[in-house]
């Protein structure tokens, strides 16, 4: 075993070690049901969280398949702070359940498998961890199982992301006969602009877009993200789709470089395509999940005009969206998640006079959805600023243009919630809610997130540092 | 049988994998989705397989792959068989179009 195999690894073990004792817990003879055993999980991902800020290990294991560095740490930290979040915001839903113990188990096993995809130099250990990231999630969005769209949400996830993963293999296998390597460093060296390997790529970015949910292979997230349980579909929308930036990033600056002007010509379109399709949709929804699927589409459009940069500002601009994006969405869904656990509640017309009854509550919803518009001074504002500049720096003015263009757009129906919670008047609003602790930490630490990563710029200038 | 060339092996994996797709694509029982999803996996076998063994044959790459890909196909099964069963309860059909509580 090699010296830095525990600095190294650190993250995967501690999940790991996590995963181990919840596992126990729930084995052991005295059972430790509802808040205590929810007080211990969450304890134990706070250290996890914290033990994780201790990381800077930079070197490779496994023959080289498995690598570590400042920046990896920092993005597996935004994974572990996001699901923390989530955990917290979840306690009310959980409290209850019967399965506590098994939802953390599947959770951690998932989040271990984005450690490792983020930290593969292999493709064969991103398709592996790939797999472990996303079988997980699909039970977990089963996990209402009485409930009928639940099943119905994890039935949909789980066949379109077995065929997501069939055409990123396909993708993959002609890249391994084209070149005879897995490695990534001997398939960046070795790729050139012939069509097997360009065939190769084009179906690899489509099995990643599948994952992204970017716009023509988005059909899956709606219905996913309405059915399943609203924990999971925080983490779906977040912590997912986060983990898949990252990797996304690492495969399209690291493999294909050497074809960068074939990727940029797609990247375009399906930027431009994901953003005003997101936008269209998100126009005409009611149901609040629905609304907030599309949008989290739209804003992959954003992400992708960041990553075609192409250069260490777009990769410093994605990981700082990824990171507000977190705080922001999180904070929209924290609210939502509470109304619909306590009233049954989803659409956007129930949420007329949320103010009268609700007014901290209704502040936190508005504050989440002028950052996710990117509306100054909230941190949505600068992440797109940074998101546009890296973007303009390939001077293709025309896309930075449309994605100005979609913001505006998507004012429109950020602020149709808005109304509806401040001006529109409801004879029957919903009641006072009683927030629980936990789920008020979490919603404090989002606006705490939101307004003080903008305000305060360490943040981007931290993040431009290890890049 | 020393006569078979790398294409004729990259034309049937090529076919196999577009006949999962269609099959994917029209067929509306869930179980038969899933089939359809299995003969995609197969088809990468065979490419890995066989790329493996005419152009690289000294080295196992593409031969673990497959081993791995056998098994998360396994996996994968298993966890869309337990939600198949799971809505049959709900729904008593594993028909997509009586999976229709959700749409635009």
């Amino acid at each position: 075993m090699p010296d830095n195999f525990f600095s190294v690894m650190q993250f995967e073990l501690v999940a790991t070690v996590i995963m181990f004792i919840v596992l126990l817990l729930r084995l052991g003879k005295k059972r430790i049901t509802g808040d205590s055993l929810l007080l211990v999980i969450n304890g134990l991902l706070t250290i996890n969280l914290l033990v994780g800020f201790f990381c800077n290990a930079h070197g490779s294991l496994f023959g080289d398949m498995f690598f570590s560095n400042p920046l990896i740490c920092f993005q597996k930290s935004i994974l572990n702070l996001g699901l923390l979040i989530i955990s917290l915001q979840s306690w009310p839903w959980l409290k209850n359940h019967h399965h506590t113990a098994e939802f953390y188990i599947i959770l951690l096993a998932s989040l271990i498998g984005m450690f490792f995809m983020i930290s593969a130099q292999n493709m064969f250990m991103v398709y592996l961890s790939l797999e472990l990231a996303t079988i997980p999630l699909a039970a977990l969005a089963n996990f209402d199982l009485q409930l009928r769209r639940s099943g119905e949400a994890a039935m949909k996830y789980i066949i379109s992301s077995a065929f997501s993963s069939g055409v990123l293999l396909f993708g993959i296998s002609l890249v391994y006969g084209a070149i005879g390597s897995l490695n990534f460093e001997v398939i960046s060296i070795g790729m050139s602009a012939n069509p097997l390997m360009i065939f190769g790529f084009v179906l690899i970015f489509a099995g990643f877009a599948f994952k992204l949910s970017a716009a023509p292979f988005h059909l899956w997230t709606a219905d996913v993200y309405e059915g399943a349980p609203v924990a999971v579909t925080s983490y779906l929308s977040v912590i997912s789709k986060g983990a898949i930036v990252f990797v996304f990033i690492t495969i399209l600056y690291r493999l294909f470089q050497n074809i960068f002007d074939t990727w940029y010509q797609i990247l375009f379109l399906i930027a431009v395509l994901t953003m005003v399709i997101g936008n269209l949709f998100a126009m005409r929804q009611q149901n609040l999940k629905r609304f907030l699927a599309f949008s989290s589409i739209a804003q992959v459009g954003f992400i992708l005009i960041g990553i075609g940069g192409n250069s260490s500002e777009g990769l410093t601009a994605s990981v700082y969206f990824v990171l507000i994006y977190i705080f922001s969405n999180l904070a929209a869904f924290g609210v939502i998640s509470l109304v619909s656990t306590l009233t049954g509640k989803e659409s956007i017309s129930d949420y007329k006079g949320f103010y009268k009854t609700n007014p901290l509550l209704a502040w936190v919803l508005t504050l989440a959805l002028f950052s996710l518009a990117g509306i100054p001074p909230t941190a949505g504002f600068f992440g797109k600023f940074f998101l546009l500049m890296a973007g303009a720096a390939q001077d293709n003015y025309p896309l930075v243009i449309i994605a100005a263009l979609n913001m505006i757009v998507s004012l429109y129906y950020y602020l149709r919630v808005v109304k509806a919670m401040f001006m529109e008047e409801n004879a029957d609003p919903i009641q006072k809610l009683k927030t629980g602790v936990s789920p008020a930490l979490a919603l404090i630490i989002c606006v705490a997130g939101l307004l003080l990563t903008g305000l305060i710029g360490g943040a981007y200038e931290y993040i431009s540092s290890i890049v | 049988m020393n006569n078979i060339g790398i294409e004729q092996i990259l034309f049937i994996s090529t076919a196999l994998f577009f006949i999962g797709v269609y099959g994917l694509f029209t067929r509306r029982n869930m179980i038969t989705m899933l089939m359809a999803v299995e003969l995609i996996l197969n088809s990468v076998n065979i490419n890995f397989v066989s790329f493996n063994k005419y152009l690289y044959p000294e080295r196992l790459d593409g031969v673990f792959f497959t081993i791995f890909i056998i098994a998360i196909a396994a996996a994968e099964a298993a966890v869309a068989i337990a939600i198949i069963i799971n809505i049959y309860r709900n729904h008593q059909s594993i028909d997509v179009e009586d999976s229709e509580e959700m749409k635009y």
